[in-house]
């Protein structure tokens, strides 16, 4: 089946926003070799002459590379616009911020949407199984491309939390400075458990094909959109569920004793699903997720977390907040220690807040207040204006 | 002759320093690695860091000294002395400073210890429960006596190893630990001129600070 009959799928290739391709290849942590790819990736502000300015967010598992501007799906302004913008504690006008969709994802960066360049047919199962170390190495050559030695600073939370951690020790001499924000340095077992029901919730959808479903004109969105349901949930605090919907009813002044949405957390949680499958592609939050299952710092160091950072020189910071289960402070924590085993140069701030894991996307002023006087240290330190 | 008009905004001066962090950062040579543990709002490593160009790093108990002290610019992170020193590495910083902590730690004795062992040096200051009006007031009234270094009542204080410049002395010595320098205070944190072994210093000293260093 040609691609121009193909209805269900996203509407084309055509990659939104700015786009390098890498004729080189690139060895994946897997043994497989992806020949080329595609990098979507977005900048604000300006690369000042000495080309020291230079920010990389670092974007979470469902996140893209529109962190300052409009979606181009959603037309909904980007996801960390509170924080990135002229003005803004990570102010364009002093830094030049770049955000690049991650290898795997569905926004402008190779993925299993993607034409196999071999076959010209969607990559699906056969794109190879990635990992952040595979992301962050693509993301290094469009830091070459932009011709920036070393970072300023590279910040991300939850999965770009991880690959901020993953920057600063694979490629240390390339970070000033490094803010992973509720994250870990690997995946618990409890984290691997609330994927893996997400994938088996997009397994299960008949619409998901064996993964086949572009060629076949369909997608899995009610599996995509339970996998969304449950992730959500991990996101937030019970405190603010509580605050939020209660046990409130949605529209109506008694249960209908059926399975409607009756509770309005039942009927936000449909609302999260529904508008997470019109931008997210079902295949590509199965490489994800798996991404960060993978995930695990102290691995190549035999187990020894200290002997990551070891030839890490950046100062870091690290944020949590209290109420995050999904990666809870204890988490950070391990990683400060390790930082403090090699005598590294580390910040830690715990911020209160019940609104749980999603904490870090909202605007918390004590995240912003350090986040501001962390970098304003680091750039008199940077010798920057 | 004029001289020709600046470029270089100068920085804002450095703030004075409480008496006895001013003495304990005058113990510090310009350009080390220091560790500043229970750094409260971080006015110490702030102005060793502007003062004296150290790398400095710091360790604090409560949540809002810690956001205060990054919010600063300083690179501080949560812990306290008991739980935290273990993972600090041998030697891995010139000057360790734990003042006015000590009394409230769980384990003083493997405190002290690990304090000579991450820093080259360490610098200690603690309020001496041999100061005569501390003496003289568990003497006369019979109560727990209370100053201004150890203001809490006893049911609800942190200073749970309160000890004396000679207690001080005998964990140091049982330790290996050599003293360096040392300096009693007053009340006001002026400093007396008189040897810390001495009789008289253990009366007179509101608090002592201590420049230690591991022998060998």
């Amino acid at each position: 089946m040609s691609r121009s009959q193909v209805t269900a799928s996203p509407p084309n290739f055509e990659r939104p926003g700015q786009v390098l391709s890498v004729a080189e290849p690139l060895l994946l942590e897997s043994g497989v070799v992806l020949p080329s790819y595609h990098i979507g990736y977005q900048t604000y502000g300006r690369l000042n002459a000495e080309r020291s300015n230079g920010i990389l967010v670092c974007h979470a598992l469902t996140g893209d590379q529109y962190v300052a501007d409009t979606h181009p799906i959603t037309g909904k302004p980007g996801w960390w616009t509170t924080l990135v913008g002229p003005g803004r504690v990570i102010d364009t006008e002093r830094y030049f911020v770049i955000c690049s969709n991650v290898l795997g994802g569905c926004l402008g960066t190779s993925g299993p949407m993607e034409p196999n360049p071999a076959t010209g047919e969607p990559w699906a199962l056969d794109f190879p199984v990635i990992t952040i170390g595979d992301m962050v190495a693509a993301q290094q050559k469009l830091i070459d491309h932009l011709g920036i030695d070393q970072l300023f600073c590279v910040i991300g939370g939850s999965m770009g939390g991880m690959q901020v951690l993953q920057w600063a020790t694979a490629y240390p001499e390339r970070v000033f400075a490094a803010v992973p924000v509720a994250c870990a340095s690997r995946h618990s077992a409890q984290n691997i458990a609330f994927h893996e029901v997400g994938r088996q919730a997009i397994m299960a959808d008949p619409d998901w094909c064996g993964g086949d479903y572009i060629s076949q004109g369909r997608r899995p969105e009610r599996g995509l959109a339970v996998a969304r349901m449950a992730a959500h949930i991990t996101y937030l605090s019970e405190a603010a569920l509580h605050r939020k919907f209660g046990r409130n009813l949605q529209d109506r002044q008694r249960f209908t004793y059926g399975f409607e949405a009756d509770f309005q957390v039942e009927n936000y949680l449909r609302y999260q699903g529904v508008a997470f499958v019109e931008r997210f592609d079902a295949n590509s939050y199965l490489y994800i997720t798996r991404a960060t299952d993978y995930f695990d710092l102290a691995a190549e160091y035999d187990g020894v977390l200290a002997e990551a950072f070891r030839r890490s020189k950046a100062r870091y910071c690290l944020i949590s907040f209290t109420s995050d289960w999904l990666y809870p402070t204890s988490e950070s924590r391990v990683i400060v220690k390790a930082l403090n085993a090699v005598a590294g140069n580390v910040s830690f701030v715990e911020i209160e807040t019940d609104s749980g894991h999603d904490a870090f996307l909202l605007e918390e002023q004590e995240f912003f207040r350090t986040l501001q006087g962390f970098l304003d240290g680091c750039a008199k330190h940077r010798g920057l204006r | 002759m004029s001289a020709a008009p600046s470029l270089v905004l100068a920085e804002p001066p450095v703030p004075a320093l409480r008496g006895d962090l001013k003495l304990i950062a005058d113990l510090v040579a310009p350009g080390s690695r220091v560790l500043d543990i229970g750094c409260g709002e971080g006015e110490l490593l702030a102005y060793l860091t502007r003062a004296k160009d150290v790398d400095g790093r710091g360790m604090e108990l409560s949540q809002a000294g810690v956001n205060a002290c990054v919010r600063n610019g300083l690179s501080v992170i949560q812990g306290d002395a008991d739980n935290d020193l273990e993972a600090y590495p041998t030697g891995a910083f010139d000057y360790v400073i734990l003042s006015q902590t000590l009394q409230a730690t769980r384990h003083p004795r493997q405190v002290v210890e690990s304090l000579a062992r991450i820093g080259r040096r360490a610098i200690v200051s603690f309020p001496n429960f041999g100061y005569w009006r501390i003496r003289l007031a568990l003497l006369l009234e019979g109560r727990m006596p209370r100053s201004e270094l150890l203001s809490y009542p006893w049911y609800d204080t942190p200073n749970i190893h309160l000890c004396t410049i000679r207690d001080f002395l005998g964990l140091a010595a049982e330790l290996g630990i050599t003293i360096e320098q040392a300096q009693i205070l007053d009340h006001h944190g002026h400093p007396y001129r008189l040897a810390v072994e001495s009789r008289l210093a253990n009366w007179l000293a509101a608090q002592g600070v201590f420049l230690l260093s591991r022998q060998g």
